[in-house]
């Protein structure tokens, strides 16, 4: 068996769940099941050694392959994709979705979407992939989407416009490196002889699109308006998955191809993202909208793991990796937490919150859970992510540490600031029902998770630890 | 044959038939009735014609009288295509003024 | 067998807490409580056992449960250490927990959800635990945050009022401000020795291998950082008076006895590196000698004027830990742990003792509606005025014992600290009985409905109240000058051979002389002040002066709030308001520029063939010109 299967079944699911009518949903959260069973068996047919990786030939001339590589680092992101999926899919149960068959259906296709993004071995496949993601969540955030159709419209195709432009300095990239190396394979990517000055170029053109997706701070402006006005289900798919294809890329394409001005411009790159991490945790602390509060919240957080990313130390890749994955499941936790409140209050104004604690200790407490694992309490797995990425950075200069590290305190600040004004207080007039049976699941699935690989992280650890190395020795080879 | 390029002279052919192209183009840039748009595209095809068949002449080659046969053919066919959009647009405008058709604005 | 009872130790309240949440509601109106305190109790007799068993062998057991996270350099277990010092702090820890725990159970008798409480304070332990058993500093660390998160839920344990939210914000808030030093002490360790076990870094450290002092100062600082955020050392104390929202066993356990002795803890289980005599070092000693005193100063003066009773308390409690920092920065740490564990007796014993007075006033918390409850209380009244005369200083009560070391040593190393620790321990006599006299003496000053439900609490709160009074008075016994238990105890834990005892020569005769004189002219004042003439604090309004600035802890929220809250929030608008939607402008700006070049060329396509076509001829002529010239053709 190798990879491909995940991507067959989820693009099977695309089309059965089209022609499933009423019962979408459910054949959609079937099929996320089984692209998540298939991914443990290929992780445990790769733990034991056997080859799970694809290549063929596709077209001759150019020479372009279609080839699929499952390392520990495509992995690892495969299972976030995959897991996460039925876990988003399941969260819209609750809510009414106009049409579902092309809602999920659509959902499903972006999961393959993202799934070929993390698995493609070549980087012509890759651009396909990565470009092709962007089209399903377009139409999910336009027309599934909540407030004012025009404003929505405007976000969303800025959002659209924005990325795809910033992609196409990759493509003039990959346009560049296949007249050198004569086909897309990052393996034979990575092992060209670039100039420096073609390194800075290729740097810059990968950064371009990169910085734009994760997004970096000045690059990030999209971001908060979509988040907002996408669904929550879209939401979370950018949120928790895709935002991570970004960080990824910089992992198995930008740091390997261009080493050296990785390495040249090493600094730059840590304050941008640190510089991230803090704009986006002061914005957030006077945001009204829920979601736009996360959205920056997630910003700031991204802004850490890039520059995690980018210490290009192997403590620093794999902290990244780890924030990559627990933020993943941490953000789209939050993100349902606000959909619970909408479901019951037709609002995301915090202003008109408050005083919900009384009326629903459940959802409370889970809320509360989720809340701390943002900021990163210890026993949470995004402490581990948090203090592998701070220590990381802290053997650059103690500085990056420090300032880095600002994160916890302003991080508290506006998460318990965010639930104060959210839960607490005196009764609100509003009834607030708690949490369905449904929901619970789904925050319970989330904060498992995230307990479990916060106490053990070791098997994730483990799985991704040899393909760093292995990306590192590209990077740090001089 | 040879003797009519030799009384007259095949720069004089090439003279008339610029002169013929011209007369062409600048009847089809400053004239705004669709009729004369076309028959000034006629005399810039015959004034192309005229060209092959003296070149054809000149070289002492057939092909360019071939070629001929094939341009009054398409025009022909031009024409007749050509006079029946002319007259559509007539019908549903009620002018055949090239002024008038200003369509194709983004 | 050891990870059986380790595990059982740790996970006793652990399961407490989880049974509680989940279930503790079912258990009837009193099950959550005692079933709460079973679960400490259960620590305490783990504890007990080892305890029991160190004082035999003095060998420490040591743990490792599992790997928990890999870094490149090295890998950090979850491993469990029970030696002297964890075992000391546990014995109070649990042992203080039980009696509060069982204090909760009829003080919390009437809170619709006392099942959450108990489970808060059951989790609280398990985090207390963790941080003392942690066999390297990211174990504490769990710990560390863990007791803070806690903290943050029982400040606000009475969520429907959001001043008492702001208060537990602000605490977690400030102890993070410390957390992050914590996190950049244990960056730096990690770094220089690669290793966080206590073991290790001290093999690390003693072997004398070549380090940078600098760095390893450095590393100190930032640890005490997180020592000063975590026990309320200025500059971050604000959030410990604020913290006594939160219910008053609550203040007892966490807000006096143990939480914020985790500070020193820390110190002290570090002092084999804060012990190093390097130059670095001892200005990083210093200045946490001088922080100590200047926080035990500026808490005594601020309790001086206080009128909420468990304001009183709260600032008592930051000036008796400023006194302990003093004695960890003069290098004396098994005076720092003696202090530490005699206040936890009388500390406990005051707070639950002010929680018995506000309990029978039905909440009311102003001393200045107190007075004459002795007449009404006499179990409380006794206990109280126990550990008021430990806490003066007044023998033969413990806290005579311990804060004459402090005293001592301190009049030893630097006689400048030593006349500032003795100004604040003569205000703490003057405050300390100042609360006593206006609360349990003279005539009762508050309304008739109050006067006619006063009564003596009921056992399950007398009864810890009673225990504590008895330590309290007898704690003492563990350290006796000239002959001291303690020090004899904690000799494996100290890398540097501790502090010389000192001898009981005529100096030492002459200091204790001294500091009974000043904890009876506190006294005398607050006698002469409050039971002779009778005075009652003044109303708010009309408080002056000096008087005024106390009253208001010298504005240090408010410069807080004016140097660092407000300018982050208005940062925060102006970035969101006009910074974001210039940054949006700008990308969309771009389309916009695009548009508008489209829009001129728009014009050209006016839609007239004729001119499309006189275009297309200009352009065909062009070409053919420039062909032509240029000889292609």
């Amino acid at each position: 068996m190798d990879v491909s299967i995940v991507l067959i079944l989820l693009l099977a699911g695309t089309l059965v769940t089209l022609f499933s009518g009423k019962s979408a949903g459910k054949v959609a959260l079937a099929f996320g099941i089984l692209s998540l069973v298939a991914s443990i068996v290929l992780l445990s047919d790769y733990n034991a050694g056997k080859s799970i990786n694809v290549l063929a030939t596709w077209m001759e001339n150019p020479q372009i392959y279609f080839a699929l590589n499952g390392d520990g680092l495509s992995l690892a992101m495969l299972l976030l994709t995959t897991s996460l999926l039925p876990i988003i899919i399941y969260s819209t149960f609750g809510s009414e979705v106009k049409n579902p068959s092309s809602f999920y259906s659509l959902i499903l296709f972006m999961g393959f979407a993202m799934a070929g993004t993390f698995l493609a071995a070549d980087g012509f496949l890759y651009y396909i992939f990565w470009e092709l993601a962007l089209i399903p969540i377009y139409f999910i955030a336009l027309n599934w989407g909540n407030g004012d159709a025009k404003e929505r419209q405007k976000a969303v195709v800025k959002f659209f416009i924005y990325t795809f432009a910033g992609s196409l300095f990759m493509l003039a990239g990959f346009a560049y490196l296949y007249t050198k190396a004569g086909n897309f394979l990052v393996g034979n990517l990575s092992n060209l002889r670039l100039s420096d000055q073609e390194q800075f170029w290729i740097f810059l053109g990968f950064f371009a699109a990169y910085a734009i997706k994760i997004p970096l701070i000045p690059f990030h402006t999209w971001q908060a308006a979509v988040y907002q006005k996408a669904p929550t289900a879209g939401t979370m798919l950018l949120s928790g998955i895709m935002l991570k294809m970004g960080l990824y890329s910089v992992l198995r394409w930008q740091l390997p191809i261009a080493p050296y001005a990785a390495k040249a411009f090493m600094a730059t790159f840590l304050i941008f993202g640190i510089a991230g991490t803090i704009y986006g945790s002061i914005v957030a602390l006077r945001q009204k909208d829920l979601k736009k509060l996360l959205a920056y919240s997630s910003l700031a957080h991204v802004g850490l793991i890039a520059a995690g990313a980018y210490t290009l130390t192997v403590d620093g890749v794999r902290g990244a990796v780890l924030q990559m994955i627990s933020h993943g499941f941490v953000i789209v936790g939050l993100f349902f937490a606000a959909e619970v409140i909408y479901r019951r209050y037709q609002t995301r104004d915090i202003s008109q919150m408050g005083g919900i604690r009384v009326q629903a200790p459940k959802f409370t407490s889970m809320f509360l859970i989720l809340v701390l694992a943002s900021v990163a309490l210890p026993t949470t797995f995004n402490f581990v992510g948090e203090f592998t990425v701070l220590y990381a950075l802290s053997t650059i200069d103690i500085w990056f540490a420090i300032i880095g590290g600002l994160t916890i305190i302003l991080g508290a600040y506006y998460m318990l600031k965010m639930f104060q004004n959210v839960m607490l207080g005196e009764t609100n007039a509003k009834p607030f029902a708690d949490l369905t049976f449904q929901e619970g699941l789904t925050m319970a699935v989330i904060i498992g998770v995230l307990f479990f690989f916060g106490m053990y992280p070791k098997p994730i650890n483990d799985l991704i630890t040899p393909s760093i190395q292995q990306i590192l020795n590209y990077t740090l080879k001089s | 044959m040879g003797n009519i390029l030799n009384e007259i002279g095949i720069e004089n052919y090439i003279f008339l038939s610029v002169i013929l192209f011209s007369i062409g183009v600048f009847g089809v840039l400053y004239r705004r009735n669709a009729i004369i748009v076309f028959m000034s595209i006629e005399i810039m095809l015959n004034a192309v014609n005229l060209l092959f068949v003296a070149f054809s002449t000149y070289h002492q080659d057939a092909q360019g009288q071939v070629f001929v046969f094939f341009s009054m053919a398409v025009a022909a066919a031009e024409v007749a295509v050509g006079l029946a959009i002319v007259v559509s647009i007539f019908r549903n405008l009620g002018s055949i003024d090239l002024d008038n058709l200003k369509n194709l604005k983004g | 067998m050891d990870i059986a009872y380790i595990l059982l130790l740790l996970l006793a309240p652990f399961a407490g807490f989880l049974f509680n949440v989940f279930f503790g509601k079912k258990l009837g109106h009193n099950g959550a409580g005692y079933l709460a305190t079973f679960a400490v109790f259960v620590s305490f007799l783990v504890t007990h056992f080892y305890f029991v068993q160190i004082n035999q062998t003095a060998q420490p057991v040591t743990v490792k449960l599992f790997d928990w996270i890999q870094l490149g350099k090295f890998s950090i277990d979850f491993g469990i250490v029970l030696d002297q010092l964890s075992l000391l702090w546990l014995m109070f820890v649990t042992g203080i927990g039980s009696l509060i725990h069982l204090y909760s159970v009829s003080y919390m008798h009437d809170d619709e959800n006392r099942h959450k409480f108990f489970a808060y304070l059951n989790l609280f332990i398990f985090f207390m635990v963790t941080l003392v058993t942690g066999s390297n500093l990211l174990v504490m660390f769990i710990g560390w945050e863990g007791v803070g998160l806690c903290s943050y839920l029982l400040i606000g344990f009475w969520y429907k009022n959001q001043d008492y939210n702001d208060a537990a914000k602000k605490a977690f808030i400030m102890n993070r401000i410390g957390d992050l030093g914590f996190l950049i002490g244990i960056f730096l360790l990690g770094h220089l020795f690669g290793t966080l076990d206590y073991a290790a870094l001290k093999s690390a450290i003693m072997s004398g291998a070549e380090v940078d002092h600098t760095m390893l100062a450095l590393a100190a600082l930032a640890l005490f950082i997180g020592a000063c955020g975590k026990s309320a050392q200025i500059p971050l104390y604000t959030w410990l008076p604020d913290a006594m929202a939160g219910p008053t066993p609550v203040s007892a356990l966490i807000h006096a006895a143990t939480m914020v002795t985790a500070g020193i803890f820390m110190i002290t289980r570090l002092n084999f590196l804060f012990g190093i005599s390097s130059a670095d070092m001892q200005t990083v000693n210093m200045v946490i000698a001088i922080v100590g005193a200047f926080t035990a100063l500026v808490a005594a003066t601020i309790g001086l004027v206080q009128n909420d009773i468990k304001k009183v308390l709260a600032y008592s409690t930051v000036s008796q830990l400023g006194l302990m920092f003093l004695a960890l920065g003069l290098g004396a740490y098994e005076v720092a742990v003696f202090h530490v564990i005699t206040h936890a007796f009388f500390k406990a014993c005051l707070f639950l003792g002010s929680g018995s007075v506000i309990h029978a006033m039905h909440g009311e918390q102003d001393m200045r509606n107190m007075g004459g409850l002795k007449k009404w209380m006499s179990v409380t009244y006794i206990t109280f005025l126990i550990s008021s005369l430990a806490i003066s200083g007044i023998p033969p009560f413990s806290g005579f014992f311990s804060k004459d070391e402090i005293l001592m040593t301190a009049f030893h190393e630097n006689k400048a600290l030593w006349v500032i620790a003795s100004l604040a321990s003569i205000m703490t006599a003057f405050y300390m009985f100042r609360l006593l006299y206006l609360t349990f003496f003279k005539e009762f000053r508050g309304t008739d409905e109050q006067k006619h439900h006063l009564h003596e609490s009921p056992a399950l709160i007398t009864f810890p109240l009673i225990v504590l009074a008895i330590l309290a008075t007898v704690g003492g016994l563990i350290s006796l000058p000239g002959n001291s238990w303690l020090s004899h105890y904690l000799e494996p834990i100290i890398a540097y051979g501790g502090h010389s005892e000192h001898h009981l020569d005529a100096t030492a005769y002459m200091l204790m002389g001294l500091a009974v004189v000043g904890g009876l002219i506190g006294i005398g004042i607050a006698y002469a002040k409050y039971l002779k003439k009778g005075e009652v604090p003044p109303a708010d309004a009309q408080m002056t002066g000096f008087h005024k600035l106390l009253y208001h802890k010298y504005y240090v929220d408010e410069v807080y709030d004016a140097l660092f809250v407000k300018p982050i929030n208005a940062i925060s608008t102006f970035l969101r308001d006009t910074f974001e939607s210039a940054l949006s402008g700008l990308v969309f700006g771009l389309g916009k520029a695009t548009n508008a070049i489209g829009d001129s060329g728009k014009m050209l396509h006016n839609g007239s063939i004729g001119r499309y076509l006189f275009a297309f001829t200009l352009g065909v002529v062009a070409i053919i010109t420039y062909l032509f010239f240029n000889k292609i053709v």
